[in-house]
């Protein structure tokens, strides 16, 4: 009869753990089952950080110190789910992409951290009077032993990521120092500067381990960098940012599992890692630009003359409520295409009450969802959702495309680039390339702006000036409502 | 059957692993499991791309085990400080980020109309 240590059971439970989050991420591919997703995801953090108050180093400091660890260990974990949990209940729904932001890096400091203990504890362990502890130590602070390059690197990742994600909660919160884009030239050089001086303080670490002073300023470069590589990004490539650090807090664990040896760290860093990096490159494929194009090109302007005025002079037709209403009225096929501005005009629930009026009067509505529409993956879906909206009728890019030849109006609410024909047209601009929601196809298009000035990459918008486009200038909330009631009363 | 046991006999004859060995085995698992990551993940829908986010970052707070670990080894005060404290962001990022997760799923499941 098979008799397991300790241990076994402990690696017993970390691979049911492992198990656990791999189904997690499978059932997250089909709405249905992803609630059920999510529930085996926490069930797995559960029994893992069950079975971690069991491993060996917990158990001897029990044997020495009553249950002292035990009782420090449950007031830590117990405040920090205290206020992660407060803090996503209680943060509004919409902003919900700077709360994902700040709660990532917060996993990100977390593995720098335990780096940094991991390496100070052994370096007192080498010293220690117990001899085979002090031999076991002494291993792995050997210059350039996987211990000492795996401790580099999650301080390095995890500072990043720190100080990344809460630069990113910043921008995304709109906080007035953080909004514009910082776009100095300077900025290459001093990426370069602290680049090289990150590279050096890796190589120092790795030659001398044991000098933890080393480890502390590789953070601390490792934390400017973060910010630098940060700032100069605008909010509408926030997206591809935030997919990015969280695929580095999934690096820096898995990192830090390579420190302390422990498996099911680097197997959930892994999977949080890939999906991260997936997910970047999806959007970057969706904007047409490269990654390093979006983390130092900032924007060119189009090289094309191009003026708003040549371009809008004496074409724009603006209307009003009930002009929009009326054209509305004759319509069998609805599109919406909504965009960051709805989510700053708070008009999901607005849109979701013109829908019903017009499915009411037996129009199709349907809702084109353009990849980097928002500003975080998936932005638009989850605000539509939290107005009622049924899923089935948010359609994709390459789904609804073909489709808007046979719609009559197209609504644009608070979209802007994502739409811009430029794109398709002219070589030269910032979005050329990037696939768009062909509104321009449709037979009447209703754009909603509370004025013309240009979307995050600072062009005119052809699609504004064309036959068959109507301008409504409104806040988007107001203007969708003001709609409906006239829909409504005629 | 002592034959049957003989290669795990052996292993502890040759004594604890070495560094190489230990690097070799955990770059293992990190590169299988960033391929499973890969094949599973591509499949995740762009509607569920703002849970998917959420969801993988309550995930990488897994680092509340190591900081579990180093800090319950008591074995220095830094250290130990240290490691408390990863616990505390550790556990933030995962209550916070299930949670949001959750509420986020919320808003998909089928709804009565």
């Amino acid at each position: 009869m098979l008799s397991l240590s300790s241990q076994a059971w402990i690696n017993l439970a970390y691979l049911a753990a492992s198990m656990l989050f791999i189904m997690a991420f499978k059932l997250m591919t089909s709405p249905r089952t992803a609630v059920r997703g999510n529930y085996l995801g926490a069930t797995g953090m559960a029994i893992a950080i069950i079975a971690a108050c069991f491993e060996k180093p917990v158990l001897e400091s029990m044997t020495a110190n009553g249950t002292w660890p035990l009782i420090l260990l449950g007031i830590a974990a117990v405040i920090g789910a205290a206020i992660g949990t407060t803090m996503a209940v209680k943060y509004p729904m919409t902003g919900m992409p700077q709360m994902v932001a700040l709660l990532n890096g917060f996993g990100g400091a977390a593995s720098t951290l335990v780096a940094g203990a991991e390496l100070f504890n052994m370096t007192v362990a080498a010293s220690s009077a117990d001899k085979v502890l002090a031999a076991h130590a002494a291993t792995n602070l050997v210059p350039w032993t996987q211990f000492a390059i795996a401790t580099a690197l999650t301080g390095l990742i995890g500072a990043v990521t720190f100080w990344g994600s809460l630069v990113a909660f910043a921008k995304l919160e709109e906080l007035p120092a953080f909004k514009k884009a910082w776009t100095h030239p300077s900025r290459h050089m001093i990426n370069l500067g602290l680049a090289i001086t990150t590279v050096v303080l890796i190589w120092a670490v790795c030659s001398y381990p044991d000098q933890t002073l080393l480890y502390w300023l590789l953070v601390i470069v490792g934390s400017c960098l973060g910010c630098t590589l940060t700032m100069p990004i605008g909010g509408a490539d926030m997206p591809v940012v935030i997919c990015l650090l969280n695929s580095y807090s999934g690096l820096a664990a898995a990192a830090a599992g390579f420190v302390i040896d422990n498996s099911l760290l680097v197997i959930a860093g892994s999977l949080v890692g890939a999906s991260g990096l997936i997910l970047t490159a999806i959007m970057c494929k969706a904007m047409n630009r490269s990654l390093v194009g979006v983390l130092f090109g900032g924007l060119g302007t189009c090289a094309s003359t191009t003026t708003d005025d040549s371009i809008y002079a004496g074409k724009i037709k603006s209307v009003s409520a009930e002009e929009v209403a009326m054209v509305l009225e004759g319509a069998s096929r609805v599109v919406i295409v909504p965009g960051y501005g709805m989510a700053v005009a708070q008009a999901q629930h607005a849109v979701r009450e013109l829908a019903s009026a017009l499915e009411k009067r037996g129009t199709t509505v349907e809702y084109a969802i353009h990849p980097v529409a928002g500003r975080m993956p998936g932005h638009m879906n989850v605000l539509l959702a939290e107005a009622d909206i049924p899923y089935e009728k948010l359609r994709e890019m390459d789904d609804i495309n073909p489709t808007f030849p046979e719609t009559d109006v197209a609504i644009v609410i608070g979209a802007n680039d994502v739409v811009n024909p430029a794109a398709r047209i002219d070589p030269k601009c910032p979005i050329a390339g990037m696939p768009i929601l062909d509104v321009d196809k449709a037979r009447t298009v209703i754009v909603i702006k509370r004025s013309l000035s240009p979307g995050f990459a600072g062009i005119p918008n052809p699609l504004f000036a064309a036959d068959n486009t109507l301008m409504y200038f409104a806040d988007g909330k107001k203007a969708i409502l003001d709609i409906t009631a006239s829909l409504e009363k005629g | 059957m002592p034959h049957l046991l003989l290669p795990y006999l052996l292993a502890d004859a040759a004594g604890p692993e070495d560094p190489a060995s230990r690097f070799i085995r955990l770059l293992t698992v990190f590169l299988l499991a960033m391929w499973v990551g890969f094949e599973v993940i591509m499949k995740v829908p762009q509607r569920l791309h703002t849970p998917l986010t959420s969801g993988s970052n309550a995930i990488s707070g897994i680092t509340v085990v190591g900081a579990i670990v180093v800090a319950g080894a008591l074995s220095s005060s830094f250290g130990t400080l240290l490691g408390l404290l990863a616990v505390v962001l550790a556990m933030i990022n995962v209550a916070g980020g299930f949670m949001v997760t959750h509420r986020m799923l919320a808003m998909f499941s089928p709804k009565k109309k």
